[in-house]
């Protein structure tokens, strides 16, 4: 039993990332608004790059940045140790994952605006309703 | 990592993403959206991934919301739930 709690409170940021990641996946689908819906997506996006971070994360290493790396002040001759540096490689890729997420809402958005402007609604009941009645009214004529 | 300074930015986290989603005006969805990703961004450099923290700031934080603002600002603030 204890190991499952000690198991528990040392992975705490995956368990944050799984509560982060369920927060925007019920955003995306229960909420009615199109605008709350991309805010779950885009703290779904957050949760996933949290993971990879955290992936990469080690105890006592420092930023991996290493100093004197093109000779200046001081001695530079000391070798280096992979152990000592927080993997950089999770953050490289999570920087690309940052841009594509703006570009993936700003896109969102201006679909979003673009259907207010012609149904001039954002609610997803409201919009259905919208595209009912124009099939009628097709239907009918 | 200090683990209670994680601890408490992934409250706040938490807090704000919950707050977003269930408050009743856009306006406001936006602002703690705003404050959603300044809060990462902080857990980012917390965690030590430097450049992380750097374009979550500028492009999370900052544009992400001036965008949130602009399309609320051309729509509506009305939300149902």
């Amino acid at each position: 039993m204890s190991d499952i709690i000690t198991i528990v409170v040392a992975k705490y940021n995956y368990w944050l990332y799984i509560i982060l990641m369920m927060i925007g996946l019920y955003a995306m689908i229960a909420k009615n608004n199109l605008v709350k819906k991309l805010v779950g997506m885009n703290i779904f996006q957050t949760a996933i790059i949290l993971f990879y971070v955290s992936i990469g994360y080690k105890k006592d290493a420092t930023i991996p940045i290493i100093e004197n790396a093109h000779g200046g002040h001081g001695n530079t001759a000391h070798a280096i140790h992979a152990a000592d540096y927080i993997n950089p490689l999770p953050h490289v890729l999570m920087l690309t994952a940052i841009v594509v997420s703006v570009a993936t809402l700003g896109v969102a958005l201006a679909l979003a605006v673009k259907i207010y402007q012609r149904y001039q609604t954002l609610e997803e009941d409201e919009i259905r309703m919208r595209l009912t009645e124009n099939r009628l009214a097709e239907n009918n004529k | 990592m200090h683990w209670q300074i994680d601890l408490i930015i992934l409250t706040f986290i938490i807090f704000c993403a919950v707050a977003a989603i269930t408050v009743r005006d856009l306006l406001s969805t936006a602002i703690l959206f705003g404050a959603y990703s300044f809060m990462m961004c902080l857990l980012w450099a917390v965690m030590g991934a430097v450049d992380v923290a750097f374009t979550e700031a500028s492009v999370g934080a900052g544009v992400s919301t001036v965008f949130f603002v602009a399309a609320v600002f051309r729509t509506s603030r009305r939300t149902k739930d």
